[in-house]
């Protein structure tokens, strides 16, 4: 027998591992609340100047693979005096131990008490994570209202998407970054160790004041929020002087200079993607009206082909991932997405490794790309986002994509040895009719008979994916109304019950929906303002938790709750939701700027009502969205003209040295 | 590392009685394919450096011939029952080893299931308190050695605090701390032996 195992983990003087490792047995997939991943880092407390608490607030199967916390993760941690660690939401059956025995929210890497940290930043993707933050406050011993808290405690920071209007979350954050985070987080990380290393003059509001004069952080209490008699916003102005009337994103620039992650975390307990994933660029000028990713992370920067192979190789090697994701937002549109998809199939070429690209137009795929991403065999899933059913509503989204082009596009696929695709749509856009809804029934029919004919098989099948359409702030659509969700279910209906009204077609076809008031509730986080925070309250104190997972998501909660607090306010659930907005109406989010000329968008939102088409910018003339002048940013696009060069293949064993600190 | 073959290929490593969820294991065993041969030690030394901390790969030894199951005919466990008198766990002990045969119902994945949890228990020992480096002694705590061969259904240390309850009404108040001390090959003295000694002096075992 060898010698018995050394000590399961370093001594760490704050950690509630004692505590807390009691409870594991007792709770479902105990794994994911140990931490010590290939990549995870521990640094000593003490030496560290300024320590970040980094939350994704979903669970870890969702939080871990998340890129922008892996990012900022890895980021902070190269600097030699700033420690990051990362924090989950915990399943209820953990969160009910864990208040019986007062074990407070910790970070999975040395199981330190969220609160104990300096600053404690949130990541949103969705809003849906409101109700989760709230537990991870709270189960931190943080007090819940950013009004009640003293100089113990953190600075709360969201960041992510759903930052672009955080005032929903305005009573519950100390303050909220826009754009992207990479120096976000060392301009504040150096702002907090000035602070601290003058001894923290002020407390917490000169730290948070200090903060705001960047002009790039939103720190909401320095707001005031005036409303007019029916409601809505009167005016929102700063409170202080030398406060910012606007608080302006960020842009990264170069992605060339931020080849992150280098040191992909590898996860122990199942995950939703298990893949190197490396964004290939970054912004979008498509110009889809409906997507807030594309508005608000303007202009195109892409990472250039050299990089991304540098990436690969080495997140690769690092990680031993199988997959790797080429991450954008439509990354068939990289300049050198041909060069990059074929260099890297040679280079991996005989080996396990395969290629997926997450999003990819029906119109920028063709059957080279399509060689390339099966070249190894292994085909990953291949998925197509006409969006809408018909012309008409493509036209009035922006989605410009022909039938024919997806037709087309699908044949492709099919020929080149996929056997299934996936094609998602939305429900419940602007101006949509039931006879938009039922077009896509009609599209499927046709992908269905055109594969079949190409392949001579009636061995292909598709999937019709469907979201309910949800009004984001900073678009052109912001203004929209949305659709009920009994309008929205019975499209559904309709559409399913035209797909299966061929039965010969129909059974190729797969057919998967949300209902449509998880979509509403969303609609209420995503243009609600503060006095939305009191509903977020409710909820959350009536259990509300998880809201992006159907099993837990409550519609009741939610209406019961937006039906007890709004009333108070003279507004309601529908006045945030079903309501359409007038063009000189203040929005909850106008003094966050995301670069976006607010005409641009309002005519946009005209043009989309008039089913007018807006090109994209990187191959026709600047058509003035105010992103680029006012960000002072541009267009960053290749071709570099550069190739990938074979691999020489690497054999033996490596030992991470630096795994693990 | 090796991969299956076919449309989805696995990697290839398969687990010899793994310890259930939530139990601690100075003592877990599996074989892995690769397709290529390597330094043991460097094995070792690469899967330990990816794992967490307290996932500690301690040996690699290359697969002489005969699987790893075959290799596992016991397990040695140490059970700790906080706040359990040594006395009275003594006593249901007995009562334990004095039965033929001491059935109990677990729910397993073909559904609930009832089977003896005597026959398969070579040893039981109450041990004192003192003997552990157990950081928690404060309060008393009975602790209990077993070596239980290796069976199917797979009888399980908590198979084996239902049988002292079936026989005892021994309820233990808080949740025992079960660890895995060693598994292996049982000698005909009752001991268990390593069972990577068969391909650390190149003998050959198996061929049954």
């Amino acid at each position: 027998m060898s010698a018995p195992s050394t000590t399961p983990r370093s001594a760490v003087a704050n950690s509630v591992w004692p505590r807390l490792e009691p409870l594991l047995p007792q709770v479902a997939k105990p794994i994911q609340y140990v931490g010590g991943e290939l990549g995870a880092v521990v640094k000593d407390w003490d030496t560290a100047a300024v320590r970040w608490a980094l939350m994704y607030p979903d669970a870890y199967e969702v939080g871990l693979p998340n890129q922008g916390v892996q990012i900022l993760y890895e980021v902070l941690n190269e600097q030699p005096d700033v420690l990051a660690e990362r924090t989950y939401a915990v399943w209820p059956d953990l969160e009910r131990l864990m208040r019986a025995h007062e074990v407070p929210q910790f970070t999975i890497d040395a199981h330190r008490p969220v609160r104990d940290f300096d600053v404690f930043g949130v990541s949103f993707a969705t809003e849906l994570g409101y109700t989760n933050l709230l537990t991870a406050i709270d189960l931190a011993g943080i007090p819940l209202l950013a009004a009640d808290r003293s100089d113990a405690d953190p600075v709360v920071v969201a960041g992510g998407h759903a930052a672009f209007n955080p005032e929903p979350i305005a009573a519950f954050v100390d303050a909220a970054v826009l754009g992207d985070g990479e120096e976000a987080v060392l301009e504040i990380t150096t702002i907090v160790r000035e602070w601290k290393a003058e001894g923290s003059p002020g407390g917490r509001d000169e730290l948070l004041l200090r903060l705001a004069r960047t002009e790039s952080i939103y720190v909401p209490r320095f707001y005031d929020v005036d409303y007019l008699p029916d409601g809505r916003i009167q005016r929102v102005v700063p409170n202080r002087p030398d406060v910012p009337f606007r608080v302006h994103k960020r842009t990264t620039m170069d992605l060339d200079a931020w080849p992150y992650p280098k040191k992909p975390l590898v996860p122990l307990a199942e995950t939703v993607h298990e893949r190197y994933a490396v964004e290939i660029f970054r912004g979008c000028t498509r110009g889809c009206r409906f997507c807030q990713a594309g508005m608000i992370t303007r202009p195109v920067r892409e990472r250039s082909i050299t990089t991304v192979g540098q990436m690969v190789r080495e997140g690769l090697e690092f990680s031993g991932f199988h997959e790797v994701g080429l991450l954008s937002l439509s990354s068939a549109d990289h300049s050198e997405i041909g060069d990059m998809c074929s260099g890297l199939a040679q280079q991996y070429e005989g080996t396990n490794v395969s290629l997926s690209l997450p999003s990819t137009r029906v119109d920028a795929f063709n059957i080279d790309l399509a060689q390339e991403l099966a070249r190894n065999g292994r085909r990953t899933g291949l998925t197509f986002a006409p969006e809408g059913g018909s012309e008409r509503i493509r036209k009035v989204i922006n989605k410009m994509v022909s039938k024919e082009d997806l037709i087309r596009t699908v044949v492709t696929a099919y020929t080149n040895g996929w056997r299934q695709v996936k094609l998602y749509f939305m429900c419940g856009l602007p101006t949509e009719t039931d006879e938009d809804v039922l077009e896509i029934a009609a599209m499927a029919h046709e992908v269905i008979r055109a594969g079949r004919a190409a392949t001579g098989s009636r061995d292909i099948r598709c999937t019709v994916s469907i979201g309910g359409f949800v009004p984001k702030p900073h678009t052109p659509f912001q203004w929209a109304e949305m659709a009920r969700p009994e309008v929205i279910d019975n499209r559904l209906r309709l559409l399913k019950q035209a797909v299966n009204a061929d039965r010969s077609l129909g059974r190729a076809i797969g057919f998967r929906y949300h209902d449509g008031e998880p979509s509403l509730i969303e609609g209420l986080l995503s243009r609600g303002d503060r006095r939305v925070s009191a509903v977020i309250r409710r909820v959350w104190e009536n259990g509300g938790r998880f809201d992006g997972w159907s099993e837990h998501f409550s519609y009741q909660r939610w209406v019961e709750a937006a039906a007890e607090v709004l009333p108070n306010f003279g507004v309601d659930l529908d006045w945030y939701t079903t309501r359409e907005r007038d063009e000189l109406e203040v929005l909850p989010w106008d003094h966050l700027d995301s670069g976006l000329d607010k005409d641009w968008l309002w005519q946009d939102w005209q043009d989309a009502l008039g089913e007018y088409e807006q090109d994209d910018c990187r191959w026709t003339p600047c058509f003035d969205c105010g992103v680029c002048p006012a960000m002072d940013t541009e267009i960053q696009i290749g071709p570099t003209g550069r190739k990938l060069l074979p691999l020489t293949p690497v054999n033996g064993l490596r030992v991470p040295s630096d795994a693990q600190q | 590392m090796a991969y299956s073959q076919g449309f989805t290929p696995h990697p290839k490593i398969s687990y010899a009685s793994a310890a259930p969820t939530g139990v601690a294991s100075e003592a877990e065993y599996l074989e892995i394919g690769l397709r290529e041969s390597v330094d043991p030690a460097a094995l070792r030394a690469a899967l330990d450096a990816a794992l967490s901390p307290g996932l500690d790969v301690l040996d690699a030894v290359v697969a002489t011939g005969g699987s790893l199951v075959d290799r596992i005919e016991a397990a040695h466990w140490r059970i700790e029952l906080p706040e359990v008198d040594p006395d009275v766990l003594r006593a249901a002990v007995a009562a334990f080893t004095a039965a033929d045969e001491v059935f109990v119902e677990r729910m397993t994945k073909q559904g609930r299931r009832t089977f003896d949890a005597r026959a398969a228990v070579i040893d039981v020992n109450v041990i004192m308190p003192d003997e552990t480096p157990s950081e928690a002694v404060t309060v008393p705590c009975a602790i209990l050695e077993l070596v239980v061969r290796q069976v199917t259904p797979a009888v399980r240390p908590d198979d084996v605090l239902s049988g002292l309850r079936v026989v005892a009404d021994l309820e233990p108040p808080v949740s025992p701390r079960v660890t895995r001390l060693a598994q292996g090959t049982l000698t005909t003295q009752g001991a268990i032996a390593d069972p990577l000694d068969a391909g650390r002096d190149g003998a050959v075992i198996g061929g049954r």
